[in-house]
């Protein structure tokens, strides 16, 4: 550990800042609490609301898990490990099940979280509405009134036009009933694992300033209409040509060699528990 | 008699802070208070709307008629006064002082506007049909056949191809742009249209169709109409009773042919005289 730094770099005051407004978030399923994101030794939007997330939780006995876009060897998850590590001796892992920290970009680990996991997500763009209302104080007031109109026509144009929604990831979703949310970019795929999961979800966004939550069993329910059933990314008929596995969120990939069309799970650390450890 | 389904009292709408001369009812240069500059754009405007009936506002520019329309459509915030909706609480209820979301809840169920500039009334880069949908949506539809099924019969009703329901108001005429606002304003069945020179800026063969339409729209649907405009030849067509602004204030009101006919008020006169 490298003690010319506190304790997972940020120091108590920060930490417990943030720990407060992440009460806030829990406390309020899906309402974006503003919180005074500090600087870090990486740029905006590399990370940086997630990692403060992570920096204030973590404590000496938990074992982190970091990946970005499923993947535990991206230089991104690499980095951040390798940082958290530094300033906070803690153990690091690539098996879900063994973290009781997972600090993610863009996807949410194929094996469920159980109880005392927290997943940390990081956002670009906390407000699922910036995409049809540019203005901030316009959004406050359409959240503080549940007034959300402007997202479902904006479904509803993309089913006139195209047929199906065109949204392939942040698909809004609505927490407990009351507030509509954006999940992170994670794919489609991972929405569901979102509702009524065992584990804490918080997600940070440190250029926009915001941490929201979703607390253990709470409902998720993906923007849809009545009579329109929201769908997933469709993977029937494909498996992982490493360990086989079928029903999980894949890559697809092409041989440079051959020009061979082949999928791989994207959640590297489930792939490689499926293969017995071997990468 | 009909029965009335709006009571408007004592509407204000001001521009400024006003002082203890225009408060206490001094002399206005026109609408504008020589001391400290207060516009009153509206001053103590009582109107009362009944079933069935489209109801004339005509006026000078300036004179107040859309601020009249704008603030019954909450886009302005009123100075003092009330209005009640008979069907809203029982008519008991001032609908100014309800909370944003009760105000929506009358915007989206129990009015419909369409604005003397489309841009106001339309999201120009979203499909007609989802201009229209956005109205039932707001309402609390979620259904998306149902909807569409909606505002296919509503762009019918204004001579609309369906065809060109994915294609955005911008691609549309200025009539056509219109029309559009009608039918999204018709969306909910609300029982009062708020109709804000609608006819402005359009050449004659569009007017007529737009004033055939309105026409069509009070015989089938039963609506109450008020409708602002300063063609009175409009006025004469459509409405039963019409009310004369000028700087804000309500000068004249009575049925339709008896102001144009035998106006009392100089100024009505001189308005009704101009035309000929």
């Amino acid at each position: 550990m490298n003690n010319d730094y506190n304790f997972a770099f940020l120091d108590e005051g920060s930490k417990r800042e943030i720990r407060r407004s992440i009460l806030k978030a829990i406390a309020i399923p899906g309402y974006q609490v503003p919180f005074g994101s500090r600087e870090l030794p990486i740029g905006r939007g590399w990370g940086t609301g997630g990692i403060q997330i992570t920096l204030s939780i973590i404590g000496k006995d938990d074992v982190l898990k970091v990946i970005d876009q499923g993947s535990d060897d991206s230089v991104n998850a690499v980095n951040i490990k390798k940082f958290v590590g530094r300033c906070t001796d803690v153990a690091t892992t690539t098996d879900s099940e063994a973290a009781t920290i997972i600090q993610s970009r863009h996807r949410i680990p194929e094996t469920s979280l159980k109880n005392g996991q927290i997943l940390v997500l990081q956002v670009p763009i906390p407000d699922p509405l910036r995409a049809v209302e540019p203005s901030e104080r316009v959004t406050k007031q359409k959240h503080a009134e549940a007034e959300y109109s402007a997202m479902w026509l904006s479904l509803y144009e993309d089913l006139t036009k195209f047929g199906e929604i065109n949204i392939s990831s942040e698909y809004p979703c609505m927490v407990e009933n009351r507030y509509v949310m954006n999940p992170s970019p994670i794919p489609r795929f991972d929405n569901h694992k979102l509702h009524n999961s065992e584990g804490l979800y918080l997600f940070g966004a440190g250029r926009e300033k915001k941490i929201y939550a979703i607390p253990p069993y709470t409902s998720v329910i993906p923007l849809a209409f009545d009579d329109v059933p929201f769908k997933v990314e469709n993977f029937e008929g494909k498996h992982c040509r490493l360990c086989g596995a079928t029903g999980v969120y894949l890559d697809e990939m092409y041989s440079s060699d051959t020009g061979e069309k082949f999928y791989e799970c994207s959640d590297t650390g489930f792939c490689e528990k499926n293969r017995g450890g071997k990468s | 008699m009909n029965k009335k389904v709006l009571s408007i009292k004592g509407l204000t709408v001001r521009y400024g802070n006003g002082c203890a001369h225009c408060k206490s009812g001094g002399t206005l240069t026109k609408n504008r208070c020589p001391i400290c500059g207060t516009v009153w754009a509206l001053s103590h405007a009582d109107v009362d709307l009944y079933q069935g009936e489209i109801l004339g506002i005509v006026g000078e520019s300036g004179s107040g008629k859309s601020t009249l329309m704008k603030s019954l459509y909450f886009d302005f915030d009123i100075t003092s006064g009330e209005c009640t909706i008979e069907n809203y609480k029982e008519g008991k209820q001032n609908i100014f002082t309800e909370s944003m979301q009760q105000k929506r809840y009358i915007k989206n169920n129990l009015m419909g506007m369409v604005y003397q500039n489309p841009v106001l009334g339309l999201r120009m880069n979203y499909s007609a049909a989802g201009n229209i949908a956005e109205k039932l949506i707001a309402a609390g539809r979620r259904e998306f056949h149902p909807m569409t099924d909606r505002v296919k019969e509503l762009l019918k009703s204004v001579d609309i191809l369906e065809e060109r329901m994915k294609e955005p108001p911008k691609n549309f005429s200025g009539g056509m742009q219109q029309r559009v606002q009608i039918s999204k304003a018709l969306a909910n069945n609300p029982e009062i249209l708020l109709l804000d020179e609608v006819t402005t800026g359009l050449d004659l063969s569009v007017q007529a169709k737009v004033l055939d339409l309105i026409r069509r729209i009070r015989r089938d649907f039963g609506v109450s109409i008020l409708l602002v405009s300063h063609d009175l030849a409009v006025i004469r067509m459509l409405a039963d009773r019409t009310i004369v602004l000028l700087d804000g204030n309500i000068i004249e009101q009575g049925l339709t042919d008896q102001i144009l006919d035998d106006p009392q008020h100089a100024y009505t006169q001189q308005l009704v005289h101009s035309l000929i």
